[in-house]
């Protein structure tokens, strides 16, 4: 049964602990790396010195991050807290999907890579039917008319645009 | 008079107009889908208004986040699930509405209550607008840094229960900012000899990153929710008859909305909370709050609503935004090398006086469209939340990449897309992240350069608004920690079972060396030690 301390905490007990842990190990591990990462210039005022403020961001992060730690009604490592940890690792995959869209644009190009990325995304996020899949085809069209065609955004053309004869090589380029 | 002819100039443009009708219609859509919010919207879209006049981008994110709210109210009244966060408190009174049969008229209501608080809002504050003019020139490096304590302090002092935390990533976020070369003496701060670091951390990259790709990632890895309509018949009009008949309750939330939106790191939730049992409190039937009162829904609506044209006020007066999405549009300002401060009150107040009257033409937007297009509108609902979140995930990368074509910016955005997702996971704020990093650059500039000019510690407070800055701050802090400890108390008499006697060790130990000097403790112990060893006798 939880105690009171326990039922009185704001929010879920999973995944606090080795939060706070990895918050105030990071925090010491930067406070120890100050002297080398940070400058401190002779006959400079001390609010002035370039070391000052990241000394007070991470002094308050070792300070209260600490406080924190210690005012957790948990002192050990529950099943509940690994299990949590591996539903963090479970959004890996989708950065993983972001990066690669990422990395494919410059050398594919817009309008190709978000009209491969949306539908195959939807596709493994269960959405398999004809409707949703046109739908998504549907979208991906339309932001990159919007951002690139209509708001101008800055997103250069791809590599393989080079390829094209010339006229459609700069519509692409600035449209697509 | 002339002030606001020349504004009404500056809004005479058929591309501000454009910008209005896109913020007001967009944000009421942004609203009304459960899981996006204003914040994950202007976040994607700040990049895009980079390139837009400093009036016609602003008046985009300002129509996002003031008409959110109108479509926020739309799910939390029908399907009772918020559309933003500050709309949590219409689901109380609105959703009890619906289930009574009653939708049309909780909708009307809610719409009719924030056209109140939004309009009331900006018109208080064009009217206030010269007071702050002549209050504005009098903060100096020494005030503004103290504002942007204060500010800081209040939006970690606001988060009950998690304050250490919340306390943490304020810093943490102070620490964001200082990375990169440092602009006074030119020397590096934990680069790690890596050039990407070099040129600092972009605050868009971190919000895109905390707000936008970590919403994806909660709506990618949740399951989607079936969705039950309401079916809404007859016109919209009725809420505006209805608001009529409460005109006090509307005044004192709209109130409540405007001074609670000035005050640094308090916001809606604030504003609501005290409109709400206000107008419980002072109800004939406070019975009905929470079983579907057009009182409370008035009350939640009106303050919410007043809430986006006041946060404005720290914003442009001194350059301090109060909260996360008023962070955002500094970096606006920033773009367009428009500082908002003194001195933009002092020689653009034009400026100033437009942005407010847009708000005031975008509320009567969001109401006219509101009141036609409510039927069609309801149907964003039904989006599924993991194809939502493929579609967030698809524009956040517009958002980082158009930045500066950079893959680092990209990966570090979704680098910041994990950590928020785990706070929203624990339930942790990432607001106090971006406040800390947007006002933590704020205070540094303004400390060094409001140090220069002092002697003796006591000189920096030594200017009436400074002095009564310093003593707000001691003030929110006395609070705090008394609430603190009110708090602990509570809690060792709730671990105790008892209230009666002081929970300190103190206390205890006088009260333990009592009950050993005294003859009714002697007699105590005596029997108590008889009982005992009848029982150890027993085996």
């Amino acid at each position: 049964m939880p105690s009171e301390r326990e039922r009185r905490f704001a929010g879920p007990r999973r995944g606090q602990l080795v939060f706070a842990l990895v918050m105030v190990g990071g925090a010491l591990l930067l406070l120890v790396l100050i002297t080398e990462q940070t400058a401190w210039i002779q006959k400079t005022k001390l609010f002035a010195q370039p070391r000052f403020w990241p000394a007070v961001a991470i002094g308050g992060m070792v300070l209260l991050g600490g406080l924190h730690l210690y005012k957790l009604p948990w002192r050990r490592v529950s099943r509940y807290d690994l299990w949590e940890v591996k539903r963090w690792g479970q959004v890996l995959e989708f950065a993983g999907w972001f990066m690669g869209y990422v990395l494919l644009v410059p050398v594919i190009g817009y309008l190709p890579v978000t009209l491969a990325f949306v539908p195959l995304l939807s596709w493994r996020m269960g959405y398999r039917s004809p409707f949703m899949l046109w739908i998504s085809a549907g979208f991906a069209v339309a932001v990159v008319v919007l951002f690139k065609a209509f708001l101008s955004v800055k997103i250069p053309g791809a590599l393989i645009y080079e390829y094209l004869p010339g006229s459609l090589r700069s519509f692409f380029i600035l449209y697509l | 008079m002339d002030l606001i002819l020349s504004a009404i100039d500056i809004l005479m443009r058929w591309d501000v107009a454009l910008a209005l009708l896109a913020g007001s219609v967009g944000g009421v859509l942004i609203g009304a889908i459960p899981g996006v919010g204003p914040a994950v919207a202007i976040a994607i879209l700040l990049p895009a208004t980079f390139s837009m006049d400093p009036i016609v981008g602003l008046t985009v994110l300002l129509g996002i986040y003031g008409s959110s709210m109108y479509g926020g109210a739309i799910p939390a009244i029908l399907i009772n699930t918020p559309g933003t966060a500050v709309n949590a408190l219409t689901t109380y009174d609105g959703y009890p509405m619906t289930a009574r049969g009653e939708p049309r008229r909780a909708l009307s209501l809610a719409y009719s209550a924030s056209f109140f608080g939004g309009i009331f809002s900006v018109i208080c504050l064009i009217l206030f607008a010269p007071v702050l003019a002549k209050i504005a020139p009098m903060f100096g490096s020494r005030e503004i840094f103290l504002a942007a304590l204060l500010g800081l302090i209040l939006v970690v002092v606001a988060h009950r229960g998690q304050a250490l935390i919340a306390g943490t990533l304020a810093c943490f976020g102070i620490f964001l900012q200082t990375i990169g070369l440092e602009p006074v003496k030119y020397t590096q701060r934990y680069t790690f000899g890596q050039d990407f670091l070099g040129g600092g951390i972009n605050l868009i990259v971190v919000v895109l990153g905390l707000f936008a790709i970590s919403q994806a990632f909660v709506l990618l890895t949740d399951e989607d929710e079936k969705v039950r309509m309401t079916r809404l018949r007859g016109g919209m009009f009725q809420g505006l008859r209805e608001l009529a008949r409460h005109p006090r309750v509307a005044g004192v939330s709209a109130t409540f909305g405007v001074l609670m939106g000035m005050i640094p790191g308090v916001g809606e939730f604030t504003a609501q909370f005290m409109s709400y049992t206000y107008a419980q409190k002072t109800s004939k039937r406070p019975q009905d709050f929470g079983n579907g009162s057009s009182e409370g829904l008035i009350a939640a609506e009106t303050a919410n609503n007043a809430v986006p044209a006041a946060a404005m006020v720290p914003l442009l007066a001194l350059g301090i935004p109060g909260e996360a999405l008023t962070a955002m549009m500094l970096s606006v300002f920033y773009v367009h090398n428009v500082v908002p401060g003194p001195g933009l009150f002092q020689n653009q107040m034009d400026f100033v006086v437009a942005l407010y009257l847009a708000l005031l033409i975008l509320n009567v937007l969001v109401l006219l469209f509101l009141l036609f297009a409510t039927r069609s509108l309801i149907q964003v609902v039904r989006i599924p939340n993991r194809f939502l979140g493929v579609c967030i995930l698809t524009l956040s990368f517009v958002g980082v990449y158009s930045l500066r074509n950079s893959a680092t910016d990209c990966v570090m955005a979704a680098g910041f897309g994990i950590l928020g997702y785990i706070l929203k996971r624990l339930s942790l704020p990432s607001v106090p992240i971006i406040l800390g990093m947007v006002l933590g650059g704020i205070m540094e500039v303004k400390l060094r350069a409001g140090m220069a000019r002092v002697k003796e510690p006591l000189d920096f407070i030594d200017r009436p608004v400074a002095f009564i800055l310093f003593c707000i701050i001691i003030i929110v802090l006395a609070v705090h920690i008394l609430r603190v400890l009110k708090d602990r108390k509570e809690l060792k008499e709730a671990e105790w079972q008892t209230n009666r006697a002081s929970t300190s060790f103190g206390s205890l130990m006088w009260r333990r060396r009592n009950s050993f000097l005294k003859d009714h403790g002697k007699k105590v112990r005596a029997r108590h030690s008889k009982l005992l060893r009848r029982l150890t006798d027993l085996f």
